[in-house]
This record gives C-alpha cells, sequence and structure tokens, in this order.
C-alpha cells in the first residue's frame, strides 16, 4: 500500500512544475498548458485525498475541475486566437499597449 | 507490486512534465504532456477511480489538447515556435518555486489523516464507480451540476460568435 | 502463472484472427467494388485471386522505408505506432461471445471512446511531422473531423447506455437481449442512424474520407509514408473499421444474442453458436461499409461540419430525451 504523503509529494511537484513554466515561458500557448499542468496535479490529491479518506467528494470536486478546465480552455484559446488575429504574435512581450515605453 | 507501479506513473509524470515544460518546440512539448495525462489516468486507475480516469483520457487527452495542437496548426506557427531564448529571467524564479516547495513540503508532512467517510474502497469496489459518481453527483451536487452545465454553454456561444465574425469581415 | 500464460495466448489467438480477417477484408474490398463496378476484381494470384493479400503483405514489407529529409523524425516515426498500438487495444474489452473476452473492464465503453480519441493524435502528428502542405491539410481536416463527429458518436452510445444502465460491453448486451425488441436498433432508430454516420466519420472511411481525399489532397496524412509505416495505419484503419463494426453489433444489434421473437418463431435459432452470431453482424456491418464506399460521392468538408454539428448532434440529444423519457413513465 502507498502512503498517502507519496502522492500529495508527486502533486506538489508536479503543481511547482506547472508554476515554474508558467512563470518562466512567455508563450501564451505554453502557458495555458502549464495552468492545465497545475489543475492535474491539483486533481491528483483530490483523489488520493478522497481514496484515503473513503469519501466520494474529492472524486466530484475533481470530476467538475476537468470540465471546467475544458471550458476555460476553450475560452482562453478563443481569445489567443482573436489576439493573434490582431497583432499576429502570441509572445506576452508584445502585448504592452498599456505600457509606458 | 502497487510500490512499484506507482513508481513507475510518478517517475514518468514527473520526467514527462519537466520535458515538456522545457522543449522549445511547441509540439514536442505537447506530446510530452499528453504522455503526462495517460499516466495521470493510470494513477486515477491505481486509485480505484476508473470512471474518472477515462474522462481525464477522453476530456485532457482527447479534447483538451486536441484543441491546442488544432490551435497551434490554425495560426501556422511554424516559425514562431522555434524561438532562440525562451525561458526568461529563471533562475531567481527557480529560487522562489524552490523555497515555496519547502513550505508545501512542510504542510505534506504535518497532515494527519484522521477522518473517515461513508464510502470505503470495498463499497465502491461493489457497487462500481460509476454508480456511485452518478448518485452523489445527481442527488448532493444537483446545482453545481446545473451551473456547470451553463457555464460550459458559454464557449460554445463564444466560438459561434467568433466564427461569425470572422465570415461577416470577410477579410480575413 | 497459468492464468497469465493462457492471457497471453487467448490474446494471441485474438489478435491473429483479427489481422487475417483484416488481410482479407481487403480482398473483399477489391472484389466487392469490382463487381460493383462491373469489374472482376483481382483474379491472378491463386483461384479467383485469393493469394492477393498474402502477395500484397510481401510485397509492402519488402519495400524501402523512406523517410523525408525535411520531416521531424521522431514523430514521423513514432506516428503510425501511436494509431496501431490505441485502435488494437480497444480488442481487449470487445467480448466476442458470452464468456470469451479479454478483459471485462466494467467501463469498457468509455475505454474504446478513449483510445479512440487518442488515436486521432497519430494522424493529426502524421500530418504535421511530413512536412508537406497535402499531408499538414490532412492532418488538420481529419482534427476538425474526428472532434466533430466524436461528440456524436458519443451521444448515440449515451442513449445505449441510458437504456441499458451499464457500460460494461457485456452486460448491455443482456440487457439489450432482456429488453422488449431485443435489439436496441428498432426502439433507437435515431441513435443507430447516428451511429453509422458517425462510424464512417471516425474511421475516415468513404463518404467522409476527406483526410485522404485523392482528387485533392494526393492521399492526406499518408502521402509522404511508404513501405511498412503505411503498411501500419493501412492496418490500424481496418482493425478500427473492424472495432467499430462489432461495437455496433454489440451496443445496437444485439452481439452474440438472437432476439426473443425471432427464436419464438424459429426455435432451431437456439442451436447456432453465439460467435457466428456475432460473426454475421460484424460482416454485414463491413460489408455496409464496402457498399457505400462503392456507391457514394465524397462529402465536401464544409457540408461534413454542417452534417456533424448541425444535424447530428442536435439529433442526438432529442435521441437522448426521447429515451430519458420512455425509460422514466414507460
Amino acid at each position: 500500500m502507498v502512503p498517502l504523503s507519496y502522492y500529495l509529494i508527486l502533486s506538489v511537484i508536479v503543481f511547482f512544475i506547472g508554476a515554474f513554466s508558467f512563470l518562466t515561458r512567455r508563450n501564451l500557448i505554453m502557458m495555458f498548458l502549464s495552468i492545465e499542468i497545475m489543475l492535474n496535479s491539483v486533481n491528483i490529491s483530490l483523489v488520493a485525498l478522497s481514496h484515503y479518506m473513503q469519501d466520494i467528494r474529492g472524486h466530484i470536486l475533481a470530476l467538475f475541475v476537468i470540465a471546467l478546465a475544458g471550458g476555460a480552455v476553450a475560452v482562453g484559446l478563443i481569445i489567443l486566437v482573436l489576439a493573434y488575429r490582431n497583432r499576429k504574435t502570441i509572445k506576452l512581450e508584445d502585448f504592452n499597449l498599456l505600457r509606458e515605453e | 507490486m502497487v510500490k512499484i507501479i506507482f513508481g513507475y506513473f510518478a517517475i514518468v509524470i514527473i520526467a514527462s512534465a519537466l520535458a515538456g515544460i522545457t522543449r522549445k518546440n511547441l509540439v514536442y512539448s505537447l506530446c510530452w504532456i499528453l504522455l503526462m495525462f495517460i499516466h495521470i489516468g493510470g494513477l486515477y486507475l491505481l486509485l480505484n477511480a476508473e470512471f474518472l480516469a477515462m474522462v481525464q483520457l477522453i476530456v485532457y487527452a482527447g479534447a483538451i489538447l486536441v484543441m491546442f495542437l488544432f490551435v497551434i496548426f490554425l495560426l501556422n506557427l511554424k516559425e514562431e515556435i522555434k524561438e532562440a531564448v525562451f525561458i526568461h529571467k529563471w533562475s531567481s524564479r527557480l529560487y522562489g518555486i524552490i523555497f515555496l516547495i519547502f513550505f508545501a513540503f512542510l504542510g505534506v508532512w504535518n497532515f494527519k489523516n484522521n477522518f473517515k467517510g461513508l464510502y470505503s474502497i470495498e463499497f465502491i469496489e461493489k457497487e462500481g464507480h460509476t454508480k456511485i459518481i452518478g448518485t452523489v453527483l445527481f442527488n448532493e451536487y444537483l446545482f453545481p451540476f446545473l451551473i456547470l452545465g451553463f457555464i460550459l454553454l458559454v464557449p460554445l456561444l463564444g466560438v459561434g460568435i467568433v466564427a461569425l465574425r470572422r465570415k461577416t469581415n470577410g477579410t480575413t | 502463472m497459468l492464468e497469465f500464460l493462457l492471457m497471453i495466448i487467448k490474446t494471441v489467438i485474438v489478435f491473429a484472427i483479427v489481422l487475417t480477417h483484416v488481410a482479407y477484408t481487403t480482398y473483399a474490398e477489391r472484389k466487392i467494388i469490382g463487381r460493383a463496378q462491373a469489374r472482376m476484381g483481382p483474379m491472378e494470384v491463386g483461384p479467383h485471386g485469393l493469394l492477393q493479400p498474402i502477395a500484397d503483405f510481401i510485397k509492402i514489407f519488402f519495400k524501402e522505408d523512406i523517410i523525408p529529409v525535411k520531416s521531424e523524425k521522431f514523430i514521423f516515426q513514432i506516428a503510425p505506432l501511436i494509431v496501431l498500438i490505441f485502435t488494437m487495444v480497444n480488442l481487449t474489452v470487445i467480448p466476442f461471445t458470452a464468456n470469451f473476452v479479454l478483459a471485462d473492464l466494467n467501463i469498457g465503453l468509455l475505454f474504446i471512446l478513449a483510445s479512440a480519441s487518442i488515436a486521432v493524435y497519430g494522424i493529426i502528428l502524421a500530418g504535421w511531422a511530413s512536412n508537406s502542405k497535402y499531408s499538414f491539410l490532412g492532418g488538420l481536416r481529419s482534427a476538425s473531423q474526428v472532434l466533430s463527429y466524436e461528440i456524436a458518436l458519443a451521444l448515440s452510445l449515451a442513449g445505449v447506455v441510458l437504456a441499458s444502465g451499464s457500460l460494461n460491453l457485456r452486460d448491455i448486451v443482456i440487457a439489450q437481449h432482456n429488453s422488449i425488441f431485443g435489439i436496441y436498433a428498432i426502439p433507437q432508430i435515431i441513435g443507430f442512424v447516428i451511429f453509422i454516420i458517425a462510424a464512417f466519420a471516425e474511421t475516415n472511411r468513404a463518404p467522409f474520407d476527406l483526410p485522404e481525399a485523392e482528387t485533392e489532397l494526393v492521399a492526406g496524412y499518408l502521402t509522404e509514408y511508404s513501405a511498412f509505416r503505411y503498411a501500419l495505419f493501412f492496418l490500424a484503419e481496418y482493425v478500427a473499421m473492424y472495432i467499430m463494426a462489432s461495437l455496433c453489433a454489440l451496443c445496437f444489434l444485439g452481439g452474440w444474442t438472437v432476439p426473443k421473437f425471432l427464436t419464438h418463431l424459429f426455435p432451431f435459432l437456439h442451436k447456432v453458436p453465439g460467435l457466428l452470431w456475432f460473426a454475421i453482424k460484424v460482416y454485414a456491418f463491413i460489408f455496409l461499409y464496402i457498399w457505400v464506399r462503392a456507391t457514394l460521392p465524397r462529402y465536401r468538408f464544409d457540408q461534413l461540419l454542417n452534417i456533424g454539428w448541425k444535424v447530428l448532434i442536435p439529433a442526438g440529444i432529442i435521441n437522448l430525451i426521447i429515451i430519458a423519457f420512455v425509460k422514466k413513465f414507460l
């Protein structure tokens, strides 16, 4: 039997891999992907906790997270396509209309 | 035996996540992250959540990543996906992340499991995971489920609006 | 240990039978299309061309394996394997008779949908990695086509799941046998038609074979592939056809069972083994595939997407609502 803490440590590591990627990659598609990685790591810990606490609510929450991630990605990618159509780039540095030059 | 399987899944998940965030080429990173999602599905199977594992595969691997791939192809980012410098100012952020991981580990080590719910593993195996999830979802969580449906309606309308505007402009 | 050995032997037998079927499906396809066009079909190798598939097999494996210089080598090489593995793995959950199934999962239907959705990656990545305009367009078309039709396919299967109350394919067949008509194709005729159309689109077959439309895209995502990598794609396509056919037989036509009203009329039908019934249903569906390919012209791409989103998905939702009402109030 694998101890619960193993799952939680795995979840923490994957979460911070995603967070690191979110902070360093300056590419909008890559940033969306790192959000997905973070959501997945949270799902791992939800399902693991739910399994070890003998409750089903974690699974329900994970299901909601998966469904919402689908919706969020669809909206995000629409915005991305529109932004690309206007500015012809997907790098974050190039979206600087509100910044003083 | 279970430990060996868990170790395999954990190593592949961490390695493919690392590989995924460090590739220059977006398509390669998507492939690595696909591998990671599939193995997370395997981890769910290990935790007796077979319905969730299949939902993970269908939604994440089957829908979300294909959407990403489709957008990359649609924008035709062949030139842009090969950037010269693709990780900026990484060292300070890495230290910050390691600092945060330290706190998270403290939280994990101090965590004590003293809660026992109604749905034991044997009960879930006897009744079937899908059935239990359905029962709980449609009884206790009916209202959140309806709200979820409305939230998912928004991207559908959004896609329609984007497509319509493109048609009326006729320029792009 | 003995069980494990038995499992391996079973798997090998199933795979061998399916591969033989695939080989002779190509033969049957050429013969039937030949007859449909008033030709003879293959006649040279063996009596009536019966050894033609073996000759093709030998030929294709001795050809040179060409990898284009400007392609993404690694993805180009593994893409056919992705497609093949994730279609072949579906064979494990299909119950051929009441007792013969490799892995009796209680989420078998979802498993088939999941692995079908992963197999798409092989096609898309093959199109991208070939670094050719034709392949790329083929891959893009395949992506949007499969994304659209998977929803319709899942909606039509949701009706079956709702009526039978299970995701296990064996339980679906048993529940179907105990229902009024004995097969779900009669009460769920809308879902059945949707399933057939979506199955044609999912396997990239005519009249929805736009990803490999030879008149406009040479061969779509297959353009740059040759020799045994091409053979792997080919194999995967035919295995996917067989999986869709057996899914249709299991979910709508009663699998290995015969409807009860038929056995009341003709009692001798009890003596026919279940595997034979299953095979007859599968062969009928495969024949439908070939027949449609010989008969119907190809759709245009916008027509394809219109059918998917504006006809099949609303019809699937209506079908689901009807079944829910029937299940609740009757």
